[in-house]
This record gives C-alpha cells, sequence and structure tokens, in this order.
C-alpha cells in the first residue's frame, strides 16, 4: 500500500516534469480553469438575484452545496479523470502496455496523464465555500464538523466510482464515452443544486442508481440541520460513506470484468 | 519442465461490419456480426533457454497468440501456461518475470529523458537497487545507449528507440522475452546490432526468447527451431534445417568440368542447364544426397569445381504460405 503510494507519487512527479516543458501553455490552462468555474457560479448568483429561496434554500445554503460538489467532483476529475481517455487507448490498443506491467490496471491509468490544470478549479471551489459560510449560520458540534470534513471525500469517492463504472463501458464501446461524461460533468451540476429541485424520477436516479445525492445533498441537510423537502428517514443523513465504499467495491468488479473483454487491435 | 506451454489455443473475434447493400442510418443499425477465427487449434511448447521464431503472413494469428501468452487477451479456448502460470488470470505475478518489446509500440515514456524511463520502470518492477544499476550499465553498453540516455524518448530514431525499448523489457531480468517484430523498418546495421545483442542474451543469460518476424534473416541468425502458422493454424515446427529437408524442394549443385561435354546422367538428378564446361544439376534431398551426387558426377566425368546452391529460405517460406507445401503432423 504504502509502497504503490510512493509509486503513485513518483509517477506523478515525472508528468510533472514532464508537463514543466510547456509550461506556459500550463499555466494558462490553470487559470483558464479558475476563470471558468467562476463563471459558473455566477448562475447562481443570477438566480438568486430573482429569488430569495430555491426551493426552501438559500443562497448560503446553496452555496455550500456548490462548493461541496465542486471540491468532490474536482479532486475526482484531477485523479480519474483521465479515464476519459480510456477509449481512445482501447481503440488504438496502447491498453496493451497497461497489460504488460506488474501492477493494477486501474491503478497504472490513474497515476498516468494526470491534468493539474485542474487544480485552478479546486481553487475556486473553496473561494465559494468561503462565501457559503460567511451567509449561513451553521450551528457547529463535533458531528457536523465530523460530517463537513468527510464530504470532500466520500463525494469524491462516489464520483470517482461512478467515473470509472462509466469508464469500463469503453470495453464494450469505444464511443461511450461522451454517454460517460453527461453522467459525470453533468451530475457535478446537477449536485450543484438541492436535489428537490428535480423532477421525482430524475431524484430516483441520483438516489439509487448514480447515488450522486450522496456527494453532498444528504450530508448538507445535517450540517445545515435542514429538514429534508423529500422526507427521506434521518439516517440517510449518514449513509454517505457506506454508499462510497459499496459503489467502489461495484466499480472494481466491474472494472476487472471489462479488462478481460479488452480486444486489443490487429496491429 | 516447458517454460512456455500452448495446447489447442484458440481466439475468435467477433467483428460486425455494415451488411453489404446497407446505407445511411440503416448501416448502423444492420450490421452482421462474423467470426474471426485469429488463433485456431494451435499447440506448442517451448523449452528454456530456446530461442524460437514465429512466423507466418500477415494476418496469420501471431501477435494474437503472443497478446494471450502475456495476459493482454484472454483465450477463447484451449490452454496457455507460461513459467507455469495461466496469463490472464496471473498477470500481475507473470508479468515481473517476461519482457515484451513491440516493435510498433513503445513502452517508454514518451517525453521523458530515456534514463527517466528507465528509472521508473525501476520501481515499477521492484528491481532491486543494485540488479538495476548492473543490468542497466550493462545494456548500455552492449546496446550503445550511453549518448542518448538524456534525450527525450519522442526526439530519438527508430532504432535508438527500438534498443531503448530492449533495455526497458530486459532490466526486470526476465525468464521470456517476446519481441514482436522488433526489427520492422530498421536498417541492416542497426538489425545486425540487434540480432547480435540477442543471440548474446541468449547464450550468456539463457533467456527464452520468442521472436516474430517478416525477416527470414533474423531466423536464420538467431533460431534453430521456427514455429510457423497461417490462418491461425500450426503449419510447421521444428529446426530450419529440417524445413529445408522437407519443404526445401530441390537443391542445385552447380559443376565445372576440365572441358564441356554433353549433360551428365545421374540417378536421382536432372540437368537443368549446360553452359559449356559449366552443368546444372537438380535434385530432391529426398531422391538423394550432395556426397552421393557428386561421387556420381566424378565418376563419369572429370571435375574441377562445384558449388551448391541451397534454396533461399526465403523461397521456402513462401512456399509454404502459398500452400505449395502440404501442411503437416508435428511430433
Ligand atoms: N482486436 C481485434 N479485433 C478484431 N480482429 C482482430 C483483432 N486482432 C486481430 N484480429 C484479426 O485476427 C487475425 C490475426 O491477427 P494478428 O494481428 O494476430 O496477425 P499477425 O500474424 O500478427 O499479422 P502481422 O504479420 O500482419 O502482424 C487477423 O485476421 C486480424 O484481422
Ligand atoms: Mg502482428
Amino acid at each position: 500500500m504504502a509502497e504503490s503510494a510512493a509509486l503513485y507519487l513518483r509517477l506523478v512527479r515525472a508528468q510533472i516534469r514532464a508537463q514543466w516543458q510547456y509550461r506556459a501553455s500550463f499555466v494558462l490552462q490553470l487559470f483558464g480553469a479558475f476563470a471558468l468555474t467562476f463563471v459558473d457560479f455566477l448562475s447562481v448568483l443570477v438566480i438568486f438575484s430573482h429569488l430569495p429561496y430555491l426551493a426552501g434554500w438559500s443562497l448560503g445554503e446553496v452555496a455550500f452545496l456548490y462548493g461541496t460538489s465542486y471540491i468532490a467532483f474536482q479532486f475526482a476529475d484531477l485523479t480519474v479523470g483521465q479515464l476519459d481517455g480510456l477509449g481512445d487507448k482501447v481503440q488504438r490498443g496502447d491498453f496493451d502496455l497497461v497489460l504488460i506491467r506488474p501492477r493494477g490496471t486501474l491503478f497504472q491509468l490513474l497515476a498516468s496523464d494526470i491534468a493539474l490544470r485542474r487544480l485552478g478549479a479546486m481553487a475556486q471551489a473553496g473561494v465559494v465555500l468561503g462565501f457559503a459560510f460567511s451567509l449561513v449560520n451553521v450551528h457547529w458540534t463535533l458531528g457536523r464538523v465530523l460530517v463537513l470534513l468527510t464530504m470532500p471525500i466520500t463525494g469524491f469517492l462516489v464520483f470517482a466510482g461512478v467515473w470509472i463504472i462509466g469508464a469500463t463501458t469503453t470495453f464494450w464501446t469505444t464511443r461511450s464515452m461522451e454517454l460517460v461524461n453527461s453522467v459525470t460533468y453533468g451530475g457535478q451540476f446537477l449536485t450543484s443544486y438541492p436535489m428537490n429541485v428535480y423532477g421525482a424520477w430524475l431524484r430516483r436516479i441520483f438516489i439509487f442508481a448514480v447515488p450522486l445525492a450522496f456527494v453532498n445533498y444528504f450530508p448538507a441537510l445535517y450540517v445545515l440541520d435542514k429538514r429534508d423537502p423529500l422526507g427521506a428517514p434521518d439516517f440517510v443523513r449518514f449513509l454517505a460513506p457506506a454508499v462510497a465504499v459499496a459503489l467502489l467495491v461495484v466499480a472494481s468488479r466491474i472494472w476487472r470484468f471489462g479488462v478481460r473483454h479488452y480486444r486489443s487491435t490487429g496491429s | 519442465m516447458a517454460i512456455v506451454e500452448v495446447e489447442d489455443l484458440r481466439k475468435t473475434f467477433s467483428v460486425t461490419r455494415p451488411r453489404t447493400g446497407a446505407r445511411g442510418p440503416l448501416a448502423l443499425l444492420l450490421r452482421e456480426r462474423r467470426e474471426v477465427r485469429a488463433v485456431d487449434g494451435v499447440s506448442f511448447r517451448i523449452e528454456p533457454g530456446e530461442m524460437v521464431g514465429y512466423i507466418g503472413p500477415n494476418g496469420a494469428g501471431k501477435s494474437t497468440t503472443i497478446k494471450m501468452l502475456t495476459g493482454i487477451l484472454v483465450p477463447s479456448g484451449g490452454l496457455v501456461r507460461v513459467a507455469g502460470l495461466e496469463p490472464s488470470r496471473r498477470r500481475v505475478e507473470l508479468a515481473r518475470r517476461i519482457g515484451i518489446v513491440f516493435g510498433q509500440r513503445t513502452q517508454l515514456w514518451w517525453d521523458l529523458p530515456l534514463c527517466d524511463s528507465f528509472d521508473l520502470l525501476r520501481y515499477i518492477y521492484k528491481v532491486p537497487a543494485e540488479r538495476f544499476r548492473a543490468n542497466l550499465a550493462a545494456y548500455v553498453e552492449l546496446l550503445e545507449l550511453g549518448p542518448l540516455l538524456d534525450t527525450p524518448v519522442r526526439q530519438l530514431s527508430l532504432g535508438q528507440r527500438m534498443r531503448g525499448d530492449l533495455t526497458a523489457a530486459l532490466l526486470h531480468d526476465p525468464e521470456v522475452l517476446y519481441l514482436d517484430e522488433p526489427t520492422i523498418g530498421l536498417d541492416v546495421v542497426v538489425k545486425e546490432r540487434i540480432r547480435s545483442f540477442l543471440a548474446q542474451l541468449n547464450r550468456e543469460r539463457g533467456v527464452t526468447v520468442l521472436l516474430t518476424t517478416h525477416d527470414m534473416d533474423d531466423i536464420e541468425r538467431l533460431c534453430s527451431r521456427m514455429i510457423v502458422i497461417d490462418h491461425g493454424r500450426l503449419i510447421y515446427d521444428g529446426s530450419l534445417e529440417a524445413m529445408k529437408d522437407r519443404f526445401g524442394g530441390e537443391r542445385v549443385l552447380v559443376i565445372d568440368l576440365e572441358e564441356a561435354a554433353p549433360p551428365v546422367e545421374v540417378p536421382g538428378t536432372r540437368v537443368v542447364k549446360v553452359d559449356g564446361p559449366r552443368q546444372w544439376l537438380r535434385f530432391r534431398r529426398a531422391d538423394t544426397t550432395a556426397a552421393e551426387v557428386v561421387a556420381a558426377v566424378a565418376a563419369r566425368a572429370r571435375l574441377r569445381d562445384l558449388t551448391i546452391e541451397e534454396p533461399e529460405i526465403e523461397d521456402i517460406v513462401r512456399r509454404i504460405y502459398s500452400g505449395a507445401a502440404a501442411p503437416i503432423d508435428t511430433h
């Protein structure tokens, strides 16, 4: 485990060295990512310039959802977002090179092609969270602090699980990544707003099928001490870590199954 | 105990393509499924320390076999064992014990200097520091990589990159080395360097080598044994010499007589050309030996000089591929 972590860092450092050769474009991308995501948050501000509440949620509360969703998502994008390139690797047969090395396939993919410019977007999420805390009055307890601290981690794991499962489909159809992206990137957008603004069927999908409601919605109800407009039982607020772990177990099974279906290429 | 065991190995790919006649959006729906039998019941065993040429025409199933031997592809049927392990199930364990070089694909890090790639591989394969240093020093010297170590891989020429890839595949002391067209696109000098390197590797370190190539010089220079497949089926497995005997067809004895003479008559041979005192006698390996023919000629005429023309190995292989030689049972 520790040895794998050390190798991971070593591989990431090697990529920083490689990317550093193109540092001008790297710095531009970093700022680009920061600015672009800021424009995103403007849409939240626009909504609240017309309404005091959105489906029972104040600006500060939605900013909290937005910030926590963003941190979790960007962290996932930074560490597993490379899987978007898996379709190309599979189609060109470059996945062969992953299979000839004595390391886990997923580990090797996650340790390569890291796009560090995404750090720019993470910085922005921090700014939005600070803004949220200046508006909402949280009654801090030990429980709330603990849940708040686990949120970025469990949220990240849920996004990562969804991402991995989605990427696995490319072992069967190499062109499925666009659909998968609409779930991952779309999921980040959807979790920036409270679940109760969506229709019943969409909500069900995000609770039971693609469990993104556990990224921030349910834990946020606890941290912000809100009654669930959807009427879910209280214990659901604490389920996020269990959901995240279960999802990852399922994801790794599906992944292994997918790898056995890899066909390589004829040349 | 064989280090590579393959028994009745099969791989079928199901491929879809638009049904003939279907066009536009219909073509996406009306697709034909077709089974391609890339490897269709191949069996062979390789003993430790052997150097085997795996040859066959384009699309014969060579690369597909190698991919099943490394765990890249899961076989559709049959049995594979390398170093006692089933590759697709024990991939990680096996990967530490084998090395692979694809002529068409590099496993080096494109944007990093060559030495950085080697260094990363050292940690990926968990090569002990001392072994790594010793191996690297040895291969850098043998393959003359010294001046290239600080060059980013993307700036290397094909031949330089191939030498880098060979080193990368060997740093962890693999027991088996698979080479899929290692000399493709290289000039004669680099080819020769790689060949002598491989010969030395096999001789001194006892590495078992399985090599695919379309260059018969690679085989002639390196492999005492060759396995020939076509359409996914084994059509020959044996030594180069035995192949010449079986498929070599006819040899030609060229004799220079003291003076011009009518065609000499020797049982089992046929004079195909006469040019002054020089005559060409064609005979089949199966019918008679060169020694017998020479003795018979010497008994009938005064010989000044003679040479034997062996068929080019390329010709033999071409004959086998084109079906001129019927498939044979081996063992
Ligand atoms: N991933 C794949 N999907 C579909 N068909 C494939 C795939 N890989 C190989 N094939 C088919 O299987 C057959 C054998 O291919 P393979 O690459 O093993 O041949 P080869 O002997 O290595 O040929 P070459 O000398 O051209 O490299 C070919 O008909 C090829 O089209
Ligand atoms: Mg091939």
